[in-house]
């Protein structure tokens, strides 16, 4: 079921809220969190698609605010979306406009769920000091996208200078299916008979960035490059130089990644290239502090040497 | 393979899930019922998920005269019948290059020796690194033979070291239930399997464990504080453990015939459900010390010097059940129509320790009942009711605890509210606290974590073979009193929650069952 309150106020919205309930088209499942959504007009459409995708695993209260243009008339309108038409969410839609333009806490804190964490979601950038925005200082997850930035390096750098426990970046989190599989590679042949490493990927990609920087921290005796590769997504595959032959984790295209072993035919192993939703979804999993995320953004990029090499072929 | 050798891995680093190193899993038994349809989707849905490495190998063992091609054409429709995930033509096509079959027989030493060869084939080319799983999802009389032909073909010996790393390839072997059908032969089956393998690399399955719910049995009990407190015989009135099926026998008859509903349900599951709701708070998650607690209240569980008056059995009758019309235990085709294997088996079990002195555990597991469902209910003893005086004879203040292991799991608290409205009327209501019935849909099916589990080598949700003692121990005194009746199980409706002996046994202690 769809409400539409134009020209509005929290207040009423929080009691439509509890009217739907009354009527029973808000279900009684347990909701496990507040999901601030904090976008544009003409954005929030496919933003709120993948939380309410997350919000299958996670069911949550999505609160999305859609800022409008500071210098137009103050006005708020408002939409409430349940049932059927918020899968297991519900969906809570604030177009502000005007004075209201700058959300604050005081604009949601009727609609927000009891006790329940909040987690604040920005999925077209990185807005600068993330952690003290109006909304940001109430939520215990702070969730930023450096990579829809069109300065990604500067957002990344932006998001180092500032970055508090509770901020995480969704360049990060597009990572962890390399991660996991470089954590199992490694663990085949072993890290000490590594000479270096070359990371392959659009340079100025964050998530590039990142997983050089996190290979950098945790292997400091290792010298980590980076080489210049086009492929469709902007991280294409890692080349661990060693004793015993090169080991090569390689995704070009597609949801296959490649993996050249030394005497071996190559092998390919399912990775697929994750959807908006699956990354929300990751995110919200576990709400405690990445304190790994936090090192390697306020110490590994600083670490590893950021000039970029050639790619050597294969 | 310790985790902490690796730099890469953090602890601190949550995000990263294991994924299983190179290796093959060979299932023998691959065209039966459980490989079908739970085993090759849910390995299917493992590598979607990413969670299997390149180098991976599966290898059907069957009597079926089947090429590799014919093997994997087969494999493909049970997958995309079957699996959870969205069906990827690539990750499939990757999956199934690694997929073998051997044609043969459990005693036929060609077979085996054919083995041998697609084995070392799949390590040369896919690089499964001589990491060996044996699947044997079989019935428990050809373990014999299977384990013994796999140790005269060198197939489960550990060979060789790699010398760069150290590690040597493992050989694991995952069983099914029923491991034995009383404690000598539980005894004999063991020895079988552990004079090829090492005890630690035997993972006997029971798929219960693997279940959401079930380990959320132990968040809901020690992370939070509400609950504990109260889990002992100073709160809590008694324990009802149920597994119920709609189903009757069906196909299963040559399975069934002779071991029935305690043999088949309460020796593994309810047990092993009553240790993790009985047992003490573990002091870590590891596998030793898990099994620890489970181990230790099992062999506190005291068996009724009475069993007859702490024990029910039934057989279902023919009748109608839920508008149609079905056969009864008796009448269905190839059974011996004086078979006494119950197919309803309800005990009373008490545990001797100071938690749950004078608490009695009630255990029910049937065919033909009225609805598919496993459950934990945790009764709570009456409010004192002081207060409410004008609700002479109403019946509420009775809390409980119920967790649904199956279909919909989740929880409920079953307390005392005020009717709205009236003066001070007061019954009870249930709070339902799922986390969200859309949670369960994408959470991994137990057999995916289970395989991971038995690949990754990480056994706390396996029973060990002590426990599997155990739960013999308890339950033989039971059988052997019931084989020495004469007369037949009490027959029950089709439908309904068993035979009158079954509320007999609650209400000769003044309670009664709950209806799931």
């Amino acid at each position: 079921m769809i409400v539409d309150l134009p020209d509005t106020l929290t207040a009423k919205v929080a009691k439509t809220l509890v009217m739907l309930r009354k009527q029973g088209d808000v279900g009684g499942t347990a909701r496990v969190l507040t999901l601030v959504v904090v976008t544009r007009p003409g954005r929030e459409e496919r933003a709120i698609t993948a939380a309410q995708e997350a919000a299958r695993e996670h069911p949550c209260r999505v609160i999305a605010v859609v800022t409008g243009d500071p210098d137009a008339p103050t006005r708020m309108d408002a939409q409430v979306r349940v049932g059927g038409d918020a899968g297991a969410s519900e969906v809570i839609t604030l177009r502000v406009q005007g004075e209201l333009a700058q959300p604050n806490e005081s604009l949601i804190s009727a609609i927000m769920l009891p006790d329940d964490p909040v987690v604040t979601w920005w999925p077209d950038g990185v807005p600068e000091d993330v952690s003290t925005t109006p909304l940001g200082r109430i939520s215990q997850r702070r969730i930023t996208d450096a990579s829809a930035e069109e300065q990604p390096s500067e957002a990344l750098e932006r998001l180092a200078r500032g970055w508090r426990p509770g901020d995480s970046d969704l360049s990060w989190t597009r990572l962890t299916l390399w991660r996991t599989q470089i954590a199992s590679i490694t663990e085949q042949f072993g890290v000490h008979t590594l000479r270096d490493i070359t990371v392959q990927g659009s340079v100025g990609s964050p998530s590039t960035a990142l997983l050089a920087a996190w290979l950098q921290l945790a292997l400091p005796n290792v010298p980590v490059f980076m080489a210049e590769a086009a492929g469709d997504s902007p991280l294409v595959g890692v080349r661990f130089s060693r004793r015993g032959g090169d080991v090569e984790l390689s995704r070009p295209r597609g949801d296959l990644a490649e993996l050249y072993l030394p005497g071996q035919s190559v092998q390919r192993v399912s990775m697929p290239v994750r959807s908006l939703a699956a990354c929300l979804t990751e995110e919200l999993r576990r709400l405690d502090d990445d304190v790994v995320f936090g090192r390697v953004l306020t110490r590994g990029l600083a670490q590893y040497d950021r000039s970029s090499v050639a790619p050597s072929p294969r | 393979m310790s985790p902490t050798a690796n730099p890469l891995r953090d602890r601190q680093d949550r995000r990263l899930k294991r994924i299983s190193g190179p290796g093959t899993l060979i299932f023998f038994g691959v065209t039966g019922d459980l490989a079908r349809k739970k085993l090759l989707p849910a390995v299917y849905d493992l590598a979607n998920r990413g969670l299997l490495p390149a180098s991976f190998g599966v290898i059907g063992f069957g009597r079926r005269d089947w090429s590799h091609e014919e093997f994997v054409a087969q494999a493909r429709v049970w997958v995309e019948e079957r699996a959870r995930t969205a069906f990827n033509e690539d990750v499939w096509n990757q999956l199934a290059g690694g997929f073998r079959f051997v044609s043969g027989g459990f005693e036929d030493d060609d077979a085996f020796e054919r083995l041998g060869e697609v084995l070392q084939e799949l390590d040369d080319t896919r690089g499964t690194g001589g990491n060996r799983t044996f699947y044997l999802s079989i019935p428990p009389k050809a373990f014999e033979a299977v384990c013994g032909k796999l140790n005269e073909h060198g197939l489960a010996k550990q060979s060789w070291q790699d010398p760069e790393t150290g590690l040597q390839p493992y050989r694991r072997v995952v069983i099914e239930k029923p491991f034995g059908h009383n404690l000598d032969s539980a005894r004999e089956l063991n020895e079988v399997v552990e004079t090829v393998f090492r005890p630690d690399d035997v993972f006997r399955i029971d798929h219960y464990l693997g279940k959401e719910t079930v380990q959320n049995l132990l968040a809901l009990r020690f992370a939070n504080r509400l609950f504990e407190p109260l889990w002992n015989a100073g709160h809590v009135d008694h324990v009802q453990i149920t597994m119920a099926e709609d189903i009757g026998i069906g196909g299963r008859a040559g399975y069934y015939d002779g071991v029935g509903a305690a043999r088949d349900v309460i020796q593994n599951h309810l047990l092993q459900l009553l240790a993790l709701t009985a047992m003490e708070e573990p002091i870590s998650f590891n596998a030793a010390q898990l099994h620890s607690e489970k181990e230790k209240v099992l062999s506190a569980v005291k068996v009724p010097t009475d069993l007859g008056s702490a024990s029910a059995r039934g057989q279902y009758a023919g009748g109608w059940q839920g508008g149609e019309q079905v056969n009864g235990y008796l009448e269905e085709e190839g059974f011996d129509p004086h078979s006494t294997t119950e197919t309803f088996a309800a005990i009373r079990l008490e545990i001797a320790t100071r938690r749950w002195d004078g608490v009695p555990f009630y255990l029910r597991a049937g065919k033909r009942l009225g609805r598919r469902v496993t459950e934990i209910a945790v009764v709570f003893k009456k409010a004192p009711n002081l207060l409410f005086h004008d609700n002479t004879g109403a019946d509420f203040g009775q809390n409980a605890v119920v967790i649904r292991v199956q279909p919909d799991e989740g929880a409920t608290l079953r307390i005392a509210s005020k009717v709205p409205g009236t003066q001070m009327e007061v019954r009870d209501v249930t709070m339902d606290f799922s986390y969200g019935t859309s949670f369960t849909e994408s959470s991994p099916e137990a057999y995916e974590r289970l395989i991971l589990d038995v690949l990754l080598g990480e056994p706390p949700l396996f029973p060990r073979h002590a426990e599997v003692e155990q739960s013999w121990r308890i339950l033989d005194p039971f059988e052997e009193f019931w084989a020495e009746l004469t007369q037949q199980p009490e027959p029950y409706a089709p439908g309904s929650w068993g035979p009158d002996s079954a509320h007999e046994l609650l209400a000769k202690d003044g309670r009664t069952w709950r209806r799931p």
